[in-house]
This record gives structure tokens, C-alpha cells and sequence, in this order.
């Protein structure tokens, strides 16, 4: 992957910018010594590291807003970093740039259980706004299995979704408000916690910018009261497009499941070897949950295991206990683990209709023994979010390569399959030269027309979502510095 | 009127004008915007539905009829419930697919399911210097680039024309049922929506309006789902307000879909006159609100978050209400130097304006509906 060369200018004015940036911080919040500094040289895509020029780790949102006043009239990048688990590069430095982390700011500002929101500093982690809420019978929805440690500010970022976005949706429909910092300094409020914040909707907007447009430093989110009850039903198949089937016609019959996830065969054998979850052994499971009382639960459970009958499973196990409900839930959470033991892993997140899940299952199937190189899939089947892992040897000369290639092919088939490059983890460098595949110039003119109106240097995390080669003529515009 | 039949012809329509436009779906908004009508009700057609993958594209000048028509016969429904402003507004003709997404058009169900912004998966647009763009696309979860679906949806055509929309659907639940509570004030009403609302009973409206039934006030909660869950969660919500010795009652069939189409179209300010005003707040703030809107009459949705306000023609309500969190839109009536849309603070005023002077850089598109020249305008 390709970045762009540092602007050697800039890093001969470093010592001055850390200076400036030492004025308005305390003297633990700027890092500029190089061995420091390599602790921000990458998020969870490791393959690709660079130290920053300097990293700072402001406090409050007036810190945060003379960070980037100062970056601005240097001329400097920043790049906004949250808690570094993209799995897309969104928070990968340039040496050239300056990392703006946001984790020492995670407070909870105010809960307000009557309105059902909370308003939290970004830096928090998910699984923590949860938790300050759940004692008193709510949880924040949006939960991805990384959410022990990414930060609200990455989930903004990244729009980031979980295996429950089937019913709650993904961090877009759950956000009510931001305050943000502009790269010129200038803090904005959007929304607060009333629906519908007026005029465009800026708060779409941001939401899945992947820090191109601000840095977001607070956040008004919708809480949610907990559902009385969960369980799932686990099945197995002897047949991918069975499995794909079966899905639909729960789909089709009402029943609202809050989550059905999908494992091929790869995948389960994988994991069975993990975590021992007693997985049949078959080409495809489906787990599928639902929620309610008791008595909703079992309701539900009967309609969708009369569908899922229909389709003969080789293994029908409904939960009838927490105990079993972990039993099930076990070999799924533990999938990325297990596929991480066997091998290094590339983790791919295209999304497709659910309705061509067999043709693009049989496709990467084919391409995994035209490339020599295994996959396992997992899948939020509800809504066509696949998660092809594949499995390639870092230490041995041209894998990683080989493995890229692969990865652009099965994201290629997902858009001519009449879906798209990424459902939840976003562009980042990942799939930076891949959006072409997707949009045609026009396309990506419009988006990067939104970035000229919110960041006219194009300073913030600039080498991220277009591709290069779109974006150059933007990114060597003079700098306000210059 | 300049009436397209394909999205090629809009958008050379739209760059050969050499004068504003005045963007149409059906119509039933009754926006006045100078310039020709450029109606986008050539572009008709359902392109493509898979009830098994919940998803629906259609072209921008769809009836919403037509895809209500097509949903229904699979089981299937809009969730975002959007309203049909011809009673309210007096107007005629059919809305579109188009117009509900350009404006972002929600009904009761959105405190639960959320806003048609949430249910849109794609569109194709014409901006203004003619050029046709498309974003988002057909699958539920899509993070590829910026979410500009959201901010065409809600933009009201100032933006880009919409040629095509793509949307989640939801199935149609068994059923519904409505429990009523009784001579709630207007205090009490917010509080005990927000106690229903924070129940895991899973309330997809809640509304309190007086002079409904009879003299008293009336606090109604929804629920939707199977017969027999129906059947239990309303007996949960009653068990909530037992102890309170409030009057309750459970809505029939028949009444409970009257009642929630009336909240979801500002039925009971359709056969009276004066302005329509629409307020978004935190819920705990209604009251207040209320009271200092010195209003003729109003009544609330999203449990005490969409208050309604039917004022005396010409009353700047904004005035009235002073600072909270939230902004109000004049929907029905027009007056000298009252915008419809509450203007924004500066620094996001000057957002939305870049992107204007981006995407429309003639201000050729409904020039004035929205931003700072609304005001100047209106
Ligand atoms: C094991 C594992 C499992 C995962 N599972 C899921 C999953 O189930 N669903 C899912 O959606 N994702 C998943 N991810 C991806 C990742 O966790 C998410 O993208 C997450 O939201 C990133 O949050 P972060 O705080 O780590 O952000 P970072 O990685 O630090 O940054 C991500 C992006 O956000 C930007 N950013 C950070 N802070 C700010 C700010 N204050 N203002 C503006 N922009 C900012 C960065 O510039 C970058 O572009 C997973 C990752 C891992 C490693």
C-alpha cells in the first residue's frame, strides 16, 4: 500500500511545532522522542507502520481545538486517533503528521435516563458506555466485538456496527449529537439529545468520515433500555446456499431476529479446533437470536425453527439456558482467534445482498485455490456483512502481496455482486485504491467536494478513503503555513 | 414545467437552465420556491424489490403509493411511517419516494425505528451544475466513502435532484395494540412516556393530545409485534402505571389505527386555520416549552420529543420559545422575515453554505428553501 512521500519541509519545522504544541498542553501530552513515538506507528492493520513526526494526547476540547489551530497555521497533518483498532489503516501516521489522540478523554458528561441519552468525552470505549449505564437497566447498541477497546471517536469514524445492528443499527442511527473541533480550530456543536438535529444532516454526515472532516470530541448517544431476555437457536447445514435460503425466509416470514451470524465450513473447523464449542461439522451454521420475555422468546424460536425444518438442518439446537446460549455464542466469538492461531489473517468486511450469498461463497471458494490461500468466513447473514478472513504467512516473502490481491478480488466480486467495499470497517488505506470500483469520478468528486467545504488544506488524516491519485492534486494544495 | 422521463434528460435539464428551479415530486408540500417546476414524476417505477434481502430501489417520482402497494403485498411496510401532508397542507396530488427521502419525512414509529435518513441505503442525484452522482447503495451496512444518503435526505432538494433511492423495509407485525392512559398532564404524560419508553417493552409510539376522545387528555403507547406478545406487553405497560391509579384504556383495532395515523399527519390541525409549527427538543423540555409557547393548541409525538404547535398566523414562535436544545419548522402557513427552517449557529451555517455553494454552485436548486437566504427571501 502506498503513502505519500513525507513533506520534508514540514519535519525540518518539527522542532518549532512541538514547541508551540508544549505551549498549550501539559508537558506529558506531547511525544515527540522517537522511541515514544512508535507507539502510534500503526492501528490493528499492522502490516503497514510509520512512526508519527509527534503525538499528542490532549485533555479537553479546548486542548484539542489549539492542537489544531497550531497544525493549521504550520501546515502540519494530523491524524485523529481513537483507540487504534481500525482494521483499515484509518489511524495509520505519516512522518510528516502529528497523531491528535483522543483517549484521555473519556469521561461520562451526563446520563439522562428520562431522555434515554448519554453525552460521553469520545475517547471513552464502547463497552464502557454500557457500562455506565447498566445498572440502572440500559446499554448503548452499536457493539463491536472490538468493543473492550475502541473508542466512541472510532466508531464515529468508522460508523462501526456489531453483530446486534441487525435490529438496533449500526453508530449512525444511534448518534444524536457532536461537539467538533475543525482543523482550523473552530469548535462546532451538531444535534444534542433531541432527534433530527435541524438543517442538513451534517451528523450523517460525519459519521463515517473517517476523520477527514473534524475532530469529534463529545458525543450525545441514544441509550437503550435492556430487553428482558435473549436466546439463540443454532443450526447447521450440509449446504451453503441452503443456509443462504433459510435466512431469507426468516427474513421474509417477520420475525425480527437481533442477530443471525453466519460460519462456513473452514471457519467452524477452524474454531472447533479453538475453542471446542461441539460445532457440527457441516458446510454452514447459522446462529440466530432473538429477544423478548420468555415466553416471546420461545414464540419466536418455534417460527424460526419451523423455517430453518423446512430446509432439512443437519443440527437444529435451540438455547434453553444462559449456559447453552454461551455454548453457542462461544466458537463464533471466538472465530477471529482461532483463524489467528492457524495463521496471520487478513480480515475483509465487503457487504453484499443477501440474496447472492451462495454465488459469492462458490466464487471466493474457487479463487482460494486459484491463490493457495485459505479462507474462513464469518458473516452477519441478516444483512449481507461478510467477513472473509485469509489466512496468509507474514514471514514468508510475497504472502502479504498475494493475500492483497486476493482480498481486492473477493471486494471486486462484492461490488459486481451489487454490494459494496466495506460494511463497517471503513476505507482507510485498506480500500483507499479500490473506491474506483465502486464510484466513478463524479462519485468521488462529490465526497471530496464535502471534504474542500470542512477542511479546505486537506490537513486532516489526508491520505485515507480516495485514492491517491484522486486526492493528489488536493493534498499538495499550498499550505496556510507556506 | 420541464417534466423528465429519464435521469440523462434531468440532468441536462438541470445544465442547460440558465434560471432557478423549483424541484417537485408531487407536490403535496406546497413549498413556494421561485423559478420553472422541474417535476421529477417522469422518473416512476419500482427498479428493483427482494423481499427476502428488505431492501426496495425505486425511481424519485414513485408514488409512495405505488411502493406502499408493492410492500404490502409481501408483508412488508415503510417502518419509517411517513406522513401524508395533503390534509395538513390542503394540497393535492401524489407524494413521492423522492420527496419523503429529500425530506427526510418520519412519523411516530421514530422514536423506536428511526427516521427515513435511517432507512435509506442509496441514491442517484443530479447536482447542481448537472452532474449525476450516485452514493451508498442497496446493502444494509455500507461505510464505503461519506454517507452522502444522509445528507441528501433531509436536504430538501437544495443539494442535488434525487433520480433514485434505495431503502430498507420492514415486515408488517401481526399486530398492534394501544394502551391509553387517561387525564395525564402534560408533566405527567412526558414522564410516563419516558417510563414506558425505558421499559423493555419496546414502545414504537407514543403521543399525548388533548381534547382526543373527550375533555381529557389522552397519553397513548404502541406496541407491535406478535398477537400473544401484543397481548403481554400491554398488560406489562398498564401493570407500570397501576399503582398511580391512572384511568386506562386499551385501544381497539380500528382505534388505534385511526388515532396514530392522526398523530403521524397533524390530523387535528388539519380542519382548523392558523400556522403549523414543529418542534424537535428533549422530551423533559415539552412542557415547558408548551407553556411558553402561549400556543392555540398543540400535542406531542416521540414521547414529548415532536411537539406540534397551531398558532395565530404570523407568530414567530421561536421568539416565544426562546433558547433549549433542539428547532422548530413552520410547516403550514408563510410569513415576512419567518424562515421555515431554524437558522442555524454560525459556524455550522457556514458548513451547510460551503456545501451549497459546492453541490449547487449557480443556487439554481429550490433556492432560498434552506440556509441564510431563506430568510432573506421569506
Ligand atoms: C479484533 C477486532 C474486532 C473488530 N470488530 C469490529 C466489529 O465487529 N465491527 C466494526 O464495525 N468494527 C470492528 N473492528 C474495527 C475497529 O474496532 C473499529 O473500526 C473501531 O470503531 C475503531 O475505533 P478506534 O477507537 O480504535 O479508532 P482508531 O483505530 O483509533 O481510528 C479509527 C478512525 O477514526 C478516526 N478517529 C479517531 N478518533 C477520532 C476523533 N476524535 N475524531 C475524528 N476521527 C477520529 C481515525 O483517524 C481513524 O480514521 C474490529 C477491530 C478489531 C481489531
Amino acid at each position: 500500500m502506498e503513502m505519500p512521500t513525507p513533506d520534508a519541509g514540514i519535519m525540518a519545522r518539527k522542532g518549532r511545532v512541538v514547541e508551540r504544541l508544549q505551549a498549550v498542553l501539559p508537558k506529558d501530552a506531547v511525544i515527540h522522542d522517537e522511541r515514544q513515538t512508535r507507539a502510534y506507528e500503526c492501528d490493528a492493520l499492522t502490516a503497514y507502520k510509520c512512526p508519527p513526526m509527534a503525538a499528542v494526547l490532549p485533555a479537553s476540547t479546548r486542548e484539542v481545538a489549539d492542537v489544531l489551530r497550531i497544525c493549521h497555521e504550520e501546515g502540519v497533518p494530523v491524524v485523529p486517533r481513537g483507540s487504534g483498532t481500525s482494521l483499515a489503516g484509518g489511524a495509520l501516521p505519516t512522518a510528516d503528521s502529528v497523531i491528535l489522540g483522543i483517549a484521555r478523554m473519556n469521561d461520562v458528561l451526563e446520563t439522562d435516563y428520562e431522555n434515554r441519552t448519554i453525552r460521553v468525552q469520545s475517547g471513552r470505549t464502547n463497552l464502557s458506555v454500557t457500562g455506565a449505564v447498566e445498572e440502572n437497566g440500559f446499554f448503548y447498541a452499536p457493539d463491536p466485538s472490538s468493543q473492550l477497546a475502541c473508542a466512541i471517536a472510532g466508531n464515529i469514524a468508522m460508523n462501526s456496527g456489531g453483530a446486534h445492528c441487525l435490529k438496533y443499527g449500526v453508530t449512525t442511527n444511534n448518534l444524536m449529537g457532536v461537539t467538533m473541533v475543525m482543523m482550523d480550530g473552530e469548535i462546532i456543536e451538531i444535534g444534542g439529545a433531541y432527534m433530527d438535529a435541524g438543517g442538513l444532516d451534517l451528523l450523517g454526515l460525519i459519521c463515517g468520515s473517517e476523520g477527514q472532516l473534524g475532530v469529534v470530541t463529545e458525543a450525545t448517544l441514544r441509550i437503550l433500555p435492556k430487553p428482558e431476555g435473549a436466546r439463540p437457536v443454532l443450526m447447521g447445514f450440509d449446504d451453503n446456499e441452503v443456509a443462504g435460503a433459510c435466512v431469507s425466509d426468516i427474513i421474509k416470514a417477520g420475525v425480527l431476529p437481533v442477530a443471525i451470524e453466519f460460519m462456513d465450513r473452514p471457519c467452524i473447523e477452524a474454531t472447533e479446533a479453538f475453542a471446542k464449542a461441539g460445532y457440527p461439522m457441516c458446510e454452514a451454521l447459522l446462529i440466530v437470536e432473538v429477544e423478548g420475555s420468555e415466553a416471546e422468546i420461545d414464540h419466536q424460536l418455534s417460527l424460526i425453527m419451523k423455517i430453518a425444518r423446512r430446509h432439512n438442518p443437519v443440527e437444529l439446537r435451540e438455547s434453553k439456558s444462559a449456559e447453552e446460549s454461551a455454548a453457542i455464542w462461544l466458537g463464533r466469538k471466538s472465530a477471529f482467534g482461532a483463524m489467528g492461531q492457524i495463521n496471520d489473517y487478513m480480515c475483509l468486511d465487503g457487504t453484499i445482498p443477501v440474496s447472492s450469498l451462495p454465488m459469492v461463497l462458490r466464487r471466493i471458494g474457487e479463487m482460494s485455490e486459484q491463490f493457495g490461500l485459505k479462507v474462513g468466513n464469518v458473516f452477519h447473514a441478516g444483512d449481507g456483512n461478510m467477513h472473509p478472513l485469509i489466512l496468509f504467512d507474514a514471514n514468508k516473502p510475497g504472502d502479504l502481496e498475494l493475500c492483497e490481491e486476493f482480498g481486492a478480488e473477493i471486494l471486486k466480486l462484492c461490488v459486481e455482486a451489487g454490494g459494496c467495499l466495506t460494511g463497517e470497517h471503513g476505507v482507510g488505506i485498506e480500500k483507499r485504491d479500490l473506491m474506483g470500483y465502486q464510484y466513478a469520478p463524479q462519485d468521488l468528486e462529490a465526497q471530496m467536494a464535502v471534504k474542500d467545504v470542512f477542511d479546505p488544506g486537506w490537513l486532516l488524516n489526508p491520505a485515507k478513503v480516495f485514492p491517491l491519485s484522486a486526492s493528489e492534486s488536493r493534498r499538495r494544495l499550498p499550505m496556510a503555513a507556506e | 414545467m420541464i417534466k423528465p422521463e429519464t435521469e440523462a434528460a434531468l440532468a441536462d435539464a438541470v445544465k442547460s437552465a440558465t434560471a432557478p428551479l423549483c424541484i417537485q415530486g408531487g407536490g403535496t408540500r406546497g413549498f413556494e420556491v421561485a423559478g420553472e417546476t422541474l417535476s421529477t414524476a417522469g422518473l416512476s417505477g419500482i427498479t428493483l424489490y427482494e423481499p427476502g434481502a428488505l431492501t426496495i430501489v425505486a425511481q424519485a417520482g414513485t408514488p409512495v403509493s405505488q411502493i406502499e402497494k408493492a410492500l404490502a403485498a409481501e408483508g412488508q411496510r415503510l417502518a419509517f411511517e411517513p406522513m401524508d401532508h395533503r390534509p395538513l397542507l390542503g394540497t393535492e396530488g401524489e407524494p413521492t419516494i423522492g420527496g419523503v427521502v429529500a425530506a427526510n419525512v418520519s412519523g411516530p414509529r421514530r422514536i423506536q425505528g428511526g427516521a427515513a435518513r435511517d432507512y435509506a441505503l442509496g441514491v442517484r442525484f443530479v447536482d447542481g451544475a448537472g452532474n449525476i452522482v450516485k452514493n451508498g447503495g442497496r446493502v444494509m451496512k455500507n461505510v464505503t466513502g461519506y454517507d452522502l444518503v444522509k445528507l441528501m435526505s433531509g436536504a430538501y432538494g437544495t443539494l442535488g435532484v434525487l433520480t433514485e433511492v434505495s431503502l430498507k423495509v420492514l415486515p408488517v407485525p401481526e399486530t398492534e395494540g394501544t394502551l391509553m392512559l387517561r387525564g395525564l398532564d402534560d408533566t405527567a404524560a412526558v414522564a410516563a412516556m419516558a417510563r414506558a419508553m425505558g421499559s423493555p417493552f419496546e414502545v414504537t409510539g407514543a403521543a399525548h393530545c388533548a381534547k382526543i376522545l373527550d375533555d381529557d387528555p389522552i397519553t397513548a403507547l404502541r406496541v407491535e409485534g406478535f398477537e400473544a406478545s401484543v397481548a403481554y406487553r400491554l398488560e406489562q405497560l398498564k401493570g407500570l402505571f397501576a399503582e398511580q391509579g391512572v384511568d386506562m384504556l386499551v385501544a381497539s383495532d380500528e382505534m388505534s389505527l385511526w388515532f396514530w395515523q392522526g398523530v403521524r399527519d397533524a390530523g387535528k390541525f388539519s380542519e382548523v386555520a392558523g400556522d403549523v409549527w414543529r418542534v424537535s427538543c428533549k422530551p423533559t423540555d415539552g412542557p415547558r416549552l408548551v407553556a411558553a409557547s402561549d400556543a392555540e393548541e398543540c400535542y406531542c409525538d416521540w414521547g414529548g420529543g415532536l411537539i406540534w404547535f397551531l398558532t395565530a398566523p404570523g407568530v414567530d414562535l421561536r421568539a416565544r420559545l426562546g433558547r433549549y436544545d433542539g428547532h422548530a419548522t413552520l410547516v403550514r402557513g408563510r410569513s415576512e422575515g419567518i424562515a421555515q427552517f431554524e437558522p442555524q449557529a454560525p459556524g455550522v451555517e457556514r458548513i451547510s453554505e460551503g456545501l451549497r455553494a459546492r453541490f449547487d454552485p449557480r443556487g439554481i436548486l429550490n433556492r432560498g428553501l434552506m440556509g441564510a437566504a431563506s430568510r432573506e427571501v421569506a
